[in-house]
């Protein structure tokens, strides 16, 4: 059930959609060098939901920046359609670690930020608000549009900040730990809610998370790395769960046990954190 | 009231001159709250009716709490001031006396009698004209010049130096310099100015330009914003509390510059008034133009402060 990867073909359709070749990151700093990652290489499926685990420091964000293009690979590549990716791009939304919203503009203005940028030549003005709107609706914001980001919640912020990826239609959803900063219950919620929107829009997604349940609940594949320094994909797992889930009937589900279990036993038992690695 | 920082310990926040008035009123107007001393009793009595001050009430009690204490202390500084001058041999005028000379002055600002001989109003609008100018322009080269240093490292590494020193030179200096190279008054007075206010400008905004959050550069990034509108919709609004720090400081200087600057110009400005004043020894009406110049000084920093606090309302925190 859970392999030892090589580059391998991904889950549903089989077609490389987003393809990571022996990517290595060495960052240099001075004199000083540290390696972050070493030869990476993953393929995934177009509409594929990817989650990647690992402990903390171990380069998982340096992982998603590469995909995003918002850091330079030092060897390797990473092809998205078949072409390179070295800039960064609205095709490849990310929803970041800490939401990163404006905080000058109002909820709807964050969002139309984006889309005026993304579809200013292609849609008129009136179809980019009813869009804008519509994304907002997509992750039950509509009701707060006109207030300011220190006006609303955390789990507020997370999903604004959600709305203004998908709004961009990108090919790639990439979230950075989105709901690490949030309680138990908001979290289970926009949990539900990114399932929703997965199964409606059917996005390629990239997700990083610290929490296993969380990767076992929304993935087809889970992507497990080994510490750093010089991090390397350890384990993919796949989740055959059928679609929708529900995390109440999951609780006593023998796939999903095993699949937890198959992870925490990766994280804890044969790749403990080490203090200051 | 230099606050201009150093760049290279860039702080966290914009730093504020802060005087004694720029605190809010509300602080000293608070009402007292009850004694601490009540609620430890140990025996718990029924608390009589406590008087509540109606809203109107209340806010009267703030504005005399404002307005009241720097009345006494002007009343009694004013009466200082007689005792220590009334003497036979006094070198200054008392305020009766300045009151006896220049009541004209105080009481009618805007007064015309001729070309030279106009209100102090009329001479404090014609120096705030000049100071527009020269603010005016201090304000969008010290913006434009400090998002272009704190853009790059190495501008700043090499420029910052140099601000640093120049900041320091004080507006009387620049005056035959400025003079010698215009070779007419009127646009020296506003290059005087200028080159006073523009140093806070540029290095707030410099520091405000460096202290933009990488993830708001991400976000610019990934959104494939291109210049202009990185300028206009990230760099700006992200910098704007250390902008209007920047301004706030600079508006100041350049009020302080004015009688400099117009000390040579001639004119009607209140800068010449004094320096006018002086050379025909009416010490008294100095005495007036300067409490007009400390007045307008302070509505202008009120000003420039009220106007950055609604512009970069939400922005200061996320
Ligand atoms: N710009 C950089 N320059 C030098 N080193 C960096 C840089 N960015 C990240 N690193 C290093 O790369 C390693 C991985 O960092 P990264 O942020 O990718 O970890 P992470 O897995 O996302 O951790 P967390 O789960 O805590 O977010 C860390 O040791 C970090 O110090
Ligand atoms: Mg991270």
């Amino acid at each position: 059930m859970s392999k030892p990867i090589a580059p391998q073909t991904s889950h549903p359709s089989g077609k490389p959609f987003l393809r990571l070749e022996a990517v290595c990151k060495t960052f240099r700093r001075g004199g000083s060098e540290t390696e972050v990652l070493r030869d990476i290489s993953l393929d995934i499926a177009e509409r594929e939901f990817v989650s990647i685990i690992g402990h903390s420091g171990c380069g998982k964000s340096t992982m998603l920046n590469l995909v995003a293009g918002l850091t330079q690979v030092t060897t390797g590549a990473v092809l998205l359609e078949n072409r390179e990716v070295n800039e960064p791009g609205p095709e490849r939304a990310v929803v970041f670690q800490n939401h990163s919203l404006l905080p000058w503009l109002t909820v709807y203005d964050n969002v139309r930020i984006a889309v005026d940028k993304v579809f200013g030549r292609t849609k008129s003005r009136a179809e980019r608000d009813a869009w804008t709107l519509h994304n907002l609706d997509l992750v039950q914001m509509t009701h707060a549009k006109d207030k300011r980001p220190s006006e609303i919640s955390g789990g507020m912020k997370q999903r604004v900040g959600i709305a203004r990826a998908l709004a961009m239609e990108p090919k790639v959803l990439l979230m950075d730990e989105p709901f690490g900063a949030l309680d138990a219950l908001t979290r289970a919620h926009l949990q539900e809610t990114v399932m929703q929107i997965h199964a409606r829009l059917g996005n390629t997604v990239i997700m990083i998370t610290h929490d296993v349940d969380e990767a076992v609940l929304l993935s087809d594949r889970i992507v497990m790395m080994t510490n750093g320094p010089s991090a390397r994909v350890g384990e993919v797992l796949d989740v055959p769960l059928t679609r929708p889930r529900n995390r109440l009937e999951l609780v006593a589900d023998a796939e999903y046990i095993r699949a937890r279990e198959a992870v925490l036993k990766f994280l804890y038992e044969r790749h403990r954190y080490v203090e200051a690695a | 009231m230099n606050a201009p920082l150093s760049i290279n310990a860039a702080p966290p926040r914009p730093v504020l001159v802060e005087t004694a008035a720029s605190r809010p009123p509300a602080a000293a107007a608070q009402p007292a709250p009850a004694p601490a001393t009540a609620k430890q009793t140990v025996v718990p009595l029924p608390a009589p009716q406590r008087y509540r001050p109606s809203r109107a009430v209340a806010i009267a009690y703030d504005v005399a709490a404002a307005v009241v204490p720097p009345l006494v202390v002007l009343a009694l500084m004013l009466l200082v001031w007689q005792l220590a001058t009334s003497g036979p041999d006094a070198t200054l005028p008392s305020p009766l006396k300045i009151w006896a000379d220049s009541s004209d002055l105080i009481t009618q600002p805007f007064f015309v009698n001729g070309p030279q001989d106009i209100g102090l109003g009329w001479r404090v609008l014609t120096s705030l004209e000049r100071v527009a100018y020269g603010f005016g322009l201090a304000a969008i080269a010290g913006i434009v010049l400090g998002a272009f240093v704190g853009q790059s490292v190495w501008a700043m590494r090499g420029l910052d130096p140099i601000f640093q020193v120049l900041r320091t030179v004080p507006p009387l200096a620049w005056l035959p310099i400025s003079l010698a190279a215009f070779r007419d008054s009127g646009p020296s007075a506003v290059f005087v100015i200028f080159i006073t206010a523009v140093w806070p400008v540029i290095i707030n905004t410099a520091v405000g330009i460096r202290n933009i959050p990488q993830d708001y550069r991400n976000v610019a990034e990934v959104l494939r914003l291109n210049p202009i509108e990185y300028f206009w919709r990230i760099m700006i609004p992200s910098a704007a509390p250390y902008i209007f720090t920047g301004l706030r400081i600079g508006i100041g200087l350049s009020w302080l510059a004015i009688v400099a600057a117009e000390m040579l110009t001639g004119g009607v400005g209140i800068g010449f008034f004094i320096w006018d004043a002086w050379n025909s020894s009416r010490l008294s009406d100095i005495v007036v133009a300067l409490i007009y110049i400390g007045v307008v000084g302070f509505v202008l920093d009120r000003l420039v402060a009220l106007v950055g606090r609604i512009a970069t309302r939400g922005t200061a925190s996320a």
